[in-house]
C-alpha cells in the first residue's frame, strides 16, 4: 500500500459529520424506550428558604401523572447526597450534604423540591407547576466576598461565614519581592459568573432492568465513567450493575462534566414507576440548574522594577461555589487557577489566598478553561497595568519577562514544571502576522484624529492534558487521570478503537482514526472510534481539561506498539523469516532487503483472526489494550492580539481583528485544531464583551434565558486569523498538547486589554466585564469629569 | 385535534393536543429527531425547518398552524442519496463541531443563499442572526455558507462573476460605513 499523504498532520474531513449534517445525530433527547414516561422537576422559585411543607396531592391528580416524589422519599429509598469529587487538601474544605431533591431547605433559585412523572413531557411539566411548597423565605447572599462577612445569611451550618475552604498558595518570598520593587500596581479584578450554554440542553434517560438488577442511564455527559463511579455511591446500584451511555453530546464546555442530581432522580423515578423515565431540560431550566462558571473577585498586586522586570504577584481571590459543591468545583479556583499564575513569565514570588464561598446561586464548576482563564486574565491585566505605569509598550514588557525557550522542563514559582516552550517564537510570529509596528502607527494616527483604537496583546501559557494520576491524588481529585484504549482488528482488517474518553464535538472520532491510520497503515475510513459507553469502552476519566488527545493518544500508542509487535511475529512466521528481520512500513510487514511483497496489516489481521497457522506461543486475534498515565501535564502557549475601536459617543465597541498564534505541540489535524481555537476565542471574547450572569440581591437570576443573556451571534465577531508554532512535548509519545481551551484562556484578556488600550487616552483604567456600551460610556464620562 | 401536513414529501395525519408545537409534532409524533430544540424562547434556531419554502423556527409555531403545509426538515434535504450542496459545504469547511445547531444552521443557510445568491461575509453573518452556535465561533460557518452558495451558483450562473459581484457589494458596504461614520 502506498500513501501519498501522511494521515498525521492532514486536515482530514470529519468522520462524525455525516450523521450531523443529515439529522442523524444521536442525542439523548432523541432516544426513547417502549413504555417510557417523562419526568419534570419542580424547582424553588426563591433563593433561600426553609421548607415548611410540600403538598403533592394536586400534582398527583393532574392528567397523565403516574407519580410525584419528594427528597425525603428519595432518601428513604436509599438514595444519598450528590458527592463532591474534589476536596483540595490543606484547605479546610467542608463538604455539606447535597440532597438531589431539597428536603428541609432550598439554597438557590432552581433547587429541586419535587419530581413529577407523567405520560408526556407536557403533562409532567404542567403537574410540576402544581406542586405546592410552603416556604419560609430567608435573606440571600449572592456575592462571593460579601458572603464571608459577619451577619450575612448562612447557607450551611458547618460552614461559618459561608467559607467552604481557604487555599493558600505560596511560591517564593513575595514580601521581599514587593520591598525590592520600584513600582507596585494593584487592581480589583472580577471574573464575572458565566453560563456555559451548550446548545444541547441536558437530558437523562434511565431504564432499570429488574431481571439483571441493573440500570442503564443515557445522559448528556462529558465523562460517563465518572458518572457511573459516582452513581455507585449515591444510588443503591453497584458499579458493575450500572451502564452509563453518553451518546452524541451537543457541546459541554465543562457544564456536562458534573454528576448532576437529575442523574439520580431519573433512576429513582424509573425504579418507582417501573418504566423507563426520561428528563430533558428546558433552556430556562438550564440557566438555573446547570453549573455556571467563573465568578471570582480578586484583589491583585504586582511588583516590578523600573525596567519592567516583574518581581512578584500577590492576590486574594473569593470564588463563589454557589449553593452546593458540584463535582469538580473546588479544584477550579485553586489547583487549576493559582498554579498557573506565573503564565509565560519568570516571576520570582507568587502568593495567593483563595477563599471558596457558598452563595445562594446555582453551583459553579468547570467552564471552558476552568480557572486558567481567570488566572490568565488577572496576570495579563496586571502586566498591562505595570506597562502603563512604566509607559512601556505591552509587547516590550512581555518580551522582558518571557521564559527563555526550553526543551527539558522549566520550574516556576508555583511549583509547576512546564514541559517545553518557545514563547518568544510564538510572540515574534504573532507580531509579524499582525503587522504590529504598522498597527501601532495607524493607531497613533487614529488617536490624533480623536478615534479610540486599541490593540491588546497576551502571551499565555496554560496547563492542560490532565494529568498525572499521582498528582490528581495529591491535589485531592477523587479519581485518576490516566486513559485507556483498545485497538481491535477485525478479520477483514477493519479496525475498532475503543477509548475511555468521551469527546462531544472536538472531533476525536477523526483525529484518533488518523493516529491509527498513520501508525498502522490502514485507511482513516477503516477505523471506527467507539466512546461514551461504559458498557463497551474501557475505563477512562473523560473529556475535559484539554486532556482527550494528549492523554488518550498515549494509550492508543501503547496499543499500537503491541499490535506492531504481534503483527511482526505473525508476519515472520508467515514469511518464514526471523522476527528481527521484519520491518513495518505503510501498513506492510516485509523482510528487510527482500523484494517480496510482504504481508499487509490486513493479511495479518485475517491470519490472526482465523489462527490457522500461528507462530508458537502466540495467541489468536489481533487486539491490544493499553493504559497511559502521563508523567506530567502539558503546557500549550501562544500569543494573541486583538484590535478594537470604541465609539466615543456611545461606548460601543467594534471588534475588528483577532489573531492567535498557538502552540499545541504536534498537530494531528490542522482543520480541527483551528476549529477549536476559533470556538475558544469566541467564548473568551464573549466574557470580555457580552456575557455575564446577573442576580438581584434576593438571588433571582435576572439573565435567565437566551433573551437576556448575550451569547455571541455571527455578526458580533470578526473572522479570526490563526497561526501555529509546533513545539512537541516529551510527555506523550506523539508530542501533542491540548487545544480545546487555549482560545478561551487567552482571548478574554486579549480583548479586554485592547479595549483598555483604546480608552487609555481618556484615562480610563478599569471597567468591569462584560464591557457593555453603557459601562464603557459611563467610564468615559467619569474619566472626563474626573479629569476636568 | 387532527393535523395533516406533508413532511419531506410524505403526507402525515396525526391526532395531537391543540397546544402541540410544530417541532414537537416533527420530533415526537413523526419521529424525525434531526430537528433539535436548543431553547424555549425562539433564539437559538436549532429547530429551523422550511414551511412552504420559508425558514421557520418550528418551536415558534403550532403544528395546527402548519395544517396542509409542505414542510422540509434536515432529513429531507438530501435528494436521491445525494447531499444538498450546503450539507456538503458544512463538512468541507468544518462548519460544525458538536452538530447540535447544524440542522437549523443548514436549513437557514439554504434559504439565505437562495434569496441572496452572492453575499459578502458581513451579509452572511447578519443573515444568520437567528441561529446560535456555541462551538465554532462562526468563522467556518460563514465559509461553509460561501462554499454552499458557490456550489449552488454552478446551477444558476450570473451576469457578473461572483468575485465582481462581491466587490460591488463590499464597495456599497464601505460607502455605507463611511456615510454612517460621518
Amino acid at each position: 500500500m502506498t500513501t501519498t499523504e501522511r494521515a498525521f498532520g492532514a486536515s482530514h474531513k470529519r468522520l462524525e459529520d455525516a450523521r450531523f449534517i443529515t439529522g442523524e445525530g444521536r442525542y439523548t433527547d432523541n432516544m426513547s424506550e417502549p413504555g417510557m414516561v417523562h419526568m419534570s422537576v419542580a424547582r424553588s422559585p426563591v433563593a433561600h428558604a426553609n421548607i415548611k411543607s410540600i403538598d403533592t396531592s394536586a400534582a398527583a391528580g393532574m392528567p397523565g401523572v403516574v407519580g410525584v416524589f419528594t427528597g425525603q422519599q428519595m432518601a428513604d429509598a436509599g438514595y444519598g447526597g450528590i458527592p463532591c469529587a474534589w476536596v483540595v487538601p490543606d484547605s479546610g474544605t467542608v463538604t455539606p450534604a447535597h440532597p438531589p431533591i431539597a428536603i428541609d431547605k432550598v439554597r438557590y433559585a432552581g433547587d429541586a423540591v419535587a419530581i413529577v412523572v407523567a405520560d408526556t413531557d407536557a403533562n409532567a411539566r404542567d403537574a410540576a407547576l402544581a406542586v405546592a411548597v410552603d416556604y419560609d423565605v430567608l435573606p440571600a447572599v449572592v456575592d462571593a466576598r460579601k458572603a464571608t462577612e459577619d451577619g450575612q445569611p448562612q447557607l450551611h451550618e458547618e460552614a461559618p461565614n459561608n467559607q467552604c475552604f481557604h487555599w493558600p498558595l505560596v511560591g517564593g518570598d513575595t514580601d521581599a519581592a514587593f520591598e525590592a520593587a520600584d513600582v507596585v500596581v494593584s487592581e480589583t479584578i472580577t471574573n464575572q459568573r458565566l453560563i456555559a450554554n451548550a446548545l444541547e440542553p441536558r437530558a437523562a434517560l434511565a431504564k432499570v432492568d429488574g431481571a439483571m438488577a441493573g440500570v442503564t442511564l443515557t445522559v448528556t455527559s462529558q465523562n460517563p465513567h465518572i458518572v457511573r463511579f459516582l452513581l455507585s455511591l449515591d444510588t443503591p446500584f453497584a458499579e458493575h450493575k450500572i451502564r452509563v451511555i453518553a451518546p452524541d453530546v451537543g457541546g459541554g464546555f465543562g457544564s456536562k462534566l458534573p454528576h448532576y442530581p437529575e442523574d439520580t432522580m431519573v433512576i429513582f423515578a424509573a425504579e418507582q414507576v417501573g418504566a423507563p423515565v426520561k428528563w430533558t431540560e428546558t433552556r430556562s431550566e438550564n440557566y438555573l440548574a446547570t453549573a455556571h462558571g467563573r465568578d471570582h473577585i480578586s484583589e491583585v498586586e504586582m511588583a516590578a522594577t523600573k525596567d519592567g522586570k516583574i518581581l512578584g504577584l500577590r492576590a486574594q481571590t473569593w470564588a463563589s461555589l454557589g449553593a452546593y459543591l458540584s463535582t469538580a468545583s473546588t479544584g477550579v479556583p485553586t489547583i487549576l487557577h493559582g498554579l498557573i499564575l506565573s503564565g509565560s513569565y519568570d516571576i520570582g514570588a507568587i502568593k495567593e489566598d483563595v477563599y471558596g464561598t457558598f452563595t445562594n446561586n446555582t453551583p459553579t464548576d468547570a467552564y471552558r478553561g476552568a480557572g486558567r482563564p481567570e488566572a490568565t486574565f488577572m496576570l495579563e491585566r496586571m502586566v498591562d497595568l505595570v506597562a502603563r505605569e512604566l509607559e512601556m509598550d505591552p509587547v516590550e514588557i512581555r518580551r522582558r519577562n518571557l521564559i527563555e525557550p526550553f526543551t527539558d522542563g522549566h520550574e516556576v514559582a508555583t511549583g509547576l514544571v512546564y514541559d517545553t516552550g518557545n514563547y518568544v517564537g510564538a510572540l515574534d510570529m504573532a507580531l509579524d502576522m499582525f503587522g504590529y509596528e504598522d498597527a501601532r502607527k495607524a493607531q497613533a494616527k487614529a488617536r490624533e484624529a480623536g478615534r479610540l483604537v486599541g490593540i491588546g496583546v497576551v502571551t499565555y501559557t496554560e496547563i492542560c492534558g490532565l494529568g498525572p494520576s499521582e498528582v490528581a491524588g495529591a491535589v485531592g481529585f477523587g479519581g485518576g487521570l490516566w486513559e485507556s484504549a483498545i485497538v481491535r482488528f477485525h478479520p477483514t482488517g477493519k479496525v475498532t478503537l475503543l477509548v475511555g474518553v468521551a469527546p462531544h464535538g472536538q472531533g476525536e472520532e477523526t483525529t484518533f482514526a488518523q493516529i491509527i491510520a498513520d501508525q498502522l497503515g490502514v485507511a482513516v475510513d477503516d477505523v471506527d472510534v467507539v466512546y461514551g459507553d461504559t458498557g463497551e469502552t474501557p475505563m477512562g476519566w473523560g473529556t475535559y481539561g484539554s486532556r482527550t488527545t494528549p492523554v488518550a493518544s498515549g494509550a492508543i500508542m501503547g496499543a499500537v506498539e503491541q499490535i506492531k509487535d504481534k503483527g511482526a511475529k505473525i508476519a515472520a512466521h508467515l514469511l518464514e523469516a526471523a522476527e528481527e528481520d521484519i520491518e513495518f512500513s505503510n501498513g506492510v510487514f516485509s523482510v528487510k532487503g527482500s523484494r517480496d511483497e510482504g504481508k499487509t496489516i490486513q493479511d495479518i489481521a485475517l491470519a490472526a483472526n482465523t489462527a490457522w497457522s500461528m507462530p508458537e506461543g502466540v495467541d489468536p486475534g489481533l487486539e491490544a489494550s493499553a493504559f497511559f498515565n502521563p508523567a506530567n501535564f502539558v503546557y500549550p502557549f501562544g500569543t494573541h492580539l486583538a484590535e478594537v475601536e470604541v465609539d466615543p459617543e456611545t461606548g460601543e465597541i467594534e471588534f475588528q481583528r483577532y489573531l492567535a498564534v498557538d502552540d499545541c505541540g504536534n498537530i494531528i489535524n490542522p482543520m480541527i485544531v483551528e476549529g477549536q481555537v476559533h470556538g475558544g476565542i469566541a467564548q473568551g471574547a464573549a466574557q470580555a464583551l457580552w456575557e455575564g450572569a446577573v442576580y438581584d440581591d434576593d438571588g433571582n437570576l435576572l439573565t435567565g434565558s437566551m433573551m437576556s443573556y448575550a451569547i455571541p451571534k455571527a455578526e458580533f465577531l470578526p473572522s479570526f486569523e490563526t497561526g501555529y508554532t509546533e513545539t512537541p512535548t516529551p510527555v506523550n509519545p506523539l508530542g501533542v498538547k491540548g487545544v480545546g481551551e487555549t482560545g478561551t484562556i487567552a482571548s478574554t484578556a486579549t480583548v479586554y486589554n485592547a479595549v483598555m488600550d483604546a480608552l487609555a487616552p481618556l484615562g480610563v483604567e478599569q471597567v468591569d466585564m462584560p464591557l457593555t456600551p453603557e459601562r464603557v460610556w459611563r467610564a468615559m464620562v467619569d474619566a472626563q469629569q474626573g479629569g476636568e | 385535534m387532527k393535523v395533516s401536513m406533508t413532511v419531506n414529501e410524505t403526507s402525515y395525519e396525526r391526532d395531537v393536543e391543540p397546544r402541540t408545537l410544530l417541532v414537537d409534532f416533527i420530533r415526537d409524533d413523526l419521529g424525525l429527531t434531526g430537528t433539535n430544540v436548543g431553547c424555549d424562547t425562539s433564539q437559538c434556531g436549532s429547530c429551523a425547518v422550511h414551511v412552504n419554502g420559508a425558514v421557520v423556527k418550528s418551536c415558534t409555531v403550532l403544528a395546527a398552524q402548519a395544517e396542509g403545509a409542505s414542510v422540509t426538515t434536515i432529513e429531507g434535504l438530501a435528494r436521491n442519496g445525494e447531499l444538498h450542496p450546503m450539507q456538503q459545504a458544512f463538512t468541507e469547511k468544518h462548519g460544525l463541531q458538536c452538530g447540535f445547531c447544524t440542522p437549523g444552521m443548514i436549513m437557514t443557510a439554504v434559504k439565505l443563499v437562495e434569496s441572496n445568491p452572492v453575499m459578502t461575509d458581513y451579509q452572511i453573518r447578519h443573515g444568520l442572526e437567528g441561529n446560535l452556535c456555541r462551538c465554532t465561533g462562526y468563522d467556518n460557518i460563514v465559509k461553509a455558507v460561501q462554499e454552499g452558495s458557490e456550489q449552488l451558483e454552478a446551477h444558476s450562473p450570473f451576469e457578473l462573476t461572483r468575485a465582481e459581484h462581491q466587490i460591488t457589494l463590499r464597495e456599497a458596504e464601505a460607502t455605507a460605513a463611511e456615510r454612517s461614520a460621518k
